[in-house]
């Protein structure tokens, strides 16, 4: 499952009432609800707050402050690459930190945000739990492990490089990989 | 074709598949199936640091367990074990017949809870039901009252293992006790400590073992439902769960009228939304209302008013898990486990810099060394020991020194650490401790729920200190304002975990002062892991001139040309060390200090 934003799903009001109406709405259905919407459209969007209020009758300031509570919940759309860095405590040993770094230089985006050009958002994580193959990247829910800061560089290499096949080499970047600073 | 005795096993929790254990698998299905063998794709088989792991069973039951299996291993694996007959020596880890350099990894463990782990196939009932499975469920339900699994748990002597110790049987004693038609089973899978996977291996590779914990303590306190909450970052575990549930409930040991004994129990998956704090019980409970995850105020405690305000049993993953083997073994047998106050056995996920990092299950008791030299191997790096952390955020660093401290709730606690729920960090002489504590501080502030304030302002405060500290800003004073400041935060917040998030800090800086004082008065970072306390400098005689640091370098701090050493400039470099990592020569050195002082 790619969290990929989806702004293509057809009649977005409709897609959000679906979800509502198939959790009853009982107490405690508030967050399976959002985090249904975050997969559907792969973010939370304000609008579908209101809708979700309308329907349900929970305060919007009740749901906005629930999206916000939980790291979960993004209210942005994202990066058309999701990069994850974890963060444990055995990737931070192992220097995750370096490889956060390194592909904040090669993708551009700093750690909570996307790059410009819209090809990444990086972001780090709390402990995914591979600690014997710290340290530990996600690209796009695909875990990579022993990851080195050459070894980072050359993923993001390789996702731009697909995105310019895909693209015909619309968005060239310098040879190495290094955005335009 | 006469190849059918081989069984054969793939390891396929979340670690084999971040290894590549899918790619694995799809080259050794087709070849096997030419051998008419179907592989069992199973769960954590423990030794996550060789993973991809496949197993090769013989006809008379002999385990030849091979490591680091790739595609071309794995044809390897096939034509000469499976056809011709003959052990692949070179990638064996493990074989009954034979001591290989990791059998110690399995010598000292005890390995009850993961018994089934590895072994059986996570996504059949059948495969559980093979091994036992819901035996322990048929017996309690079956031959016991609820009063009598009360009592059994009581003899065992299990303490919670969520980190705190609770001896188990008085929360559903008191659940049990408590007025109220409608009661909750909650399973806490919120295991958000960094550095912790054993309940993610448990979930993911025997979820059976769970629900059968859950509906033995729904019995047993009189519940009808049951939640578990789980983190959203492991969706194998829940999907294996959501399976696991559908699968019992279909052969009767979920729903109405369990095994004709007129107990009905149902369990539903809550997934968590990334909060921390969610782990700590009542926060959990606001969560799985639907509700942001703040802590409320105790009492009354879950077992009084817990879910929706109906008396509550909430049980941390390990802890459920060990109820079929109590019910099944009995108490007796169990309590044969152990030390004095803490019976049975613990899952640590060992991991940092050691050898053998994984999933281990030990008996309580067993002290550090032994956990880190005999099953661990000893350091990776081949660096010194210098401590290890346990019970993560929550949890206190303890020293090399101390390693002869037996693992169990009173030892570890006497000495400033904690059990916690089985995080065991290992660290040697390159890890920096003050940047420890500043890890787990920026950790912990940001995952305050905010609730009280010297939770809130204070971690925020502390860990303003330690980034000071870190960053060559620091001062003697600030030592002992870190320690009072820790105590206030402590005693100022309501829940777990402002309660505990200063220990990282505490313990670092009872066994690691001289480490605090380096950077406070010489502005040195004695394990050259402080940034700004660090710089690079390329030794002239080793530099080929290559360029290859010149060009990787992100900020162009790195000048030279052809067939003269390179340089770097000091003022540019963001000592990312990238250049280290680039360097065929080694010819990048860390210094400690600041340069100019260290240039003579």
């Amino acid at each position: 499952m790619r969290k990929e934003t989806n702004l293509a799903v057809k009649d977005p009001l409709a897609a959000i009432d679906a979800i509502v109406r198939r959790h009853n709405i009982t107490a405690g259905a508030t967050i399976p609800i959002l985090q249904e919407i975050q997969n559907t459209f792969g973010f939370v969007a304000p609008e579908a707050l209101t809708r979700i209020s309308d329907l349900t009758g929970i305060p919007e300031s009740e749901l906005y402050s629930i999206v916000t509570f939980y790291a979960q919940f993004r209210l942005q759309p994202m990066g058309k690459n999701i990069i994850s860095v974890c963060h444990g405590t055995a990737c931070h040993l192992a220097g995750a930190e370096k490889v956060t770094e390194t592909i904040q230089f090669a993708a551009g985006a700093k750690p909570g945000e996307t790059s410009a050009d819209g090809l990444f958002s990086l972001e780090k994580v709390a402990c995914l739990g591979c600690c014997s193959l710290a340290p530990v990247v996600n690209v796009n829910d695909e875990t990579h492990g022993r990851v080195t800061p050459d070894k980072a560089q050359a993923l993001i290499q390789s996702l731009r490089e697909a995105d310019q096949k895909e693209n015909s080499g619309s968005k060239g970047e310098s040879r190495n990989g290094k955005p335009a600073v | 074709m006469g190849n059918q005795p081989y069984k054969v096993r793939v390891g396929m929790g979340t670690c084999g598949i971040a290894a590549g254990a899918n790619k694995t698998y799809e080259a050794i299905l087709p070849l096997l199936q030419e051998q008419g063998i179907t592989p069992v794709k199973t769960g954590c088989m423990g030794m996550c640091y060789k993973e991809p792991l496949v197993e090769v069973i013989t006809a008379d039951g002999k385990s030849y367990l091979y490591g680091n299996v790739g595609p071309k291993e794995a044809e390897t694996i096939v034509q000469e074990h499976i056809v011709n007959n003959k052990p692949v020596k070179e990638l064996l880890v493990l074989a009954d017949e034979e001591k290989t350099e990791h059998a110690p990894f399995m010598e000292k463990q005890h390995r009850m809870l993961l018994a089934h782990l590895g072994r059986i196939n996570p996504e059949s009932i059948e495969s559980y039901l093979e091994v036992g499975g819901y035996e322990a469920t048929k017996k309690a339900i079956g031959t016991m009252t609820p009063e009598e699994v009360i009592a059994e748990i009581e003899a065992s002597g299990l303490r919670g293992r969520g980190g705190a110790g609770f001896p188990t049987y008085m929360k559903w004693k008191l659940t049990r006790e408590a007025e109220g038609e409608q009661k909750y089973v909650v399973c806490n899978a919120d295991e958000g400590d960094p550095g912790a996977f054993m309940d993610r291996s448990i979930l993911e590779s025997n979820p059976h073992g769970v629900l059968e914990g859950m509906i033995i303590a729904g019995y047993a306190i009189g519940a009808t439902e049951g939640y578990i909450y789980c983190r959203a970052e492991y969706p194998l575990a829940i999907r294996n769960l959501k399976k696991a549930i559908a699968d019992a409930t279909a052969h009767g040991f979920l729903g109405e009228n369990i095994l004709g004994s007129g107990f009905n129990f149902s369990i539903q998956i809550r997934e968590g939304a990334g909060a921390f704090v969610c782990g700590e019980e009542t926060a959990l409970l606001m969560s799985i209302e639907g509700k942001r995850g703040m802590p409320r105020f105790r009492p009354p405690y879950p077992a009084q008013k817990g879910l929706f305000g109906h008396p509550t049993c909430i049980n941390n993953v390990e802890t459920l898990a060990n109820i079929p083997c109590i019910i099944a073994r009995g108490a007796e047998a169990y309590s044969a486990l152990g030390t004095e106050k803490s019976k049975g056995t613990k899952v640590f996920a060992l991991a940092g810099k050691v050898k053998r990092g994984g999933l281990v299950e030990v008996p309580m008791g067993l002290t550090i060394n032994e956990i880190v030299f005999d099953i661990g191997g000893g350091i990776s790096t081949g660096k010194a020991f210098k401590a290890v952390q346990t019970g993560g955020p929550s949890g206190g660093c303890i020293p090399a020194a101390l390693g002869d401290t037996p693992v169990d709730y009173d030892s570890l606690q006497a000495i400033g650490a904690i059990m916690g729920s089985g995080g065991m960090l290992i660290m040697d002489e390159e890890t920096c401790m003050v940047d420890v504590a500043r890890f787990f501080l920026s950790f912990t502030c940001e995952e305050s729920c905010g609730k009280c304030t010297f939770c809130r302002a204070g971690t925020k405060k502390m860990l303003e200190i330690l980034e000071a500290i870190t960053e060559g800003r620091g001062t003697e004073s600030d030592i002992d304002l870190l320690e009072q400041l820790a105590h206030q935060v402590k005693a100022g917040s309501m829940c777990g975990l402002g309660q505990t998030a200063p220990n990282p800090v505490l313990t670092t800086i009872k066994y690691f002062r001289d480490e605090y004082l380096a950077h406070v008065r010489e502005k040195r970072c004695p394990a050259k892991q402080c940034k700004a306390l660090i710089y690079y400098e390329i030794d002239p005689e080793k530099c080929v001139a290559c360029g290859l640091c010149r060009r990787n370098c992100p900020v162009n701090a790195i000048s030279g040309a052809k067939k003269t050493p390179h340089v770097i400039d000091q003022e540019k470099c963001i000592r990312c060390g990238l250049c280290v990592n680039s360097c065929k020569f080694d010819s990048i050195e860390v210094k400690s200090g600041k340069p100019e002082t260290a240039v003579q």
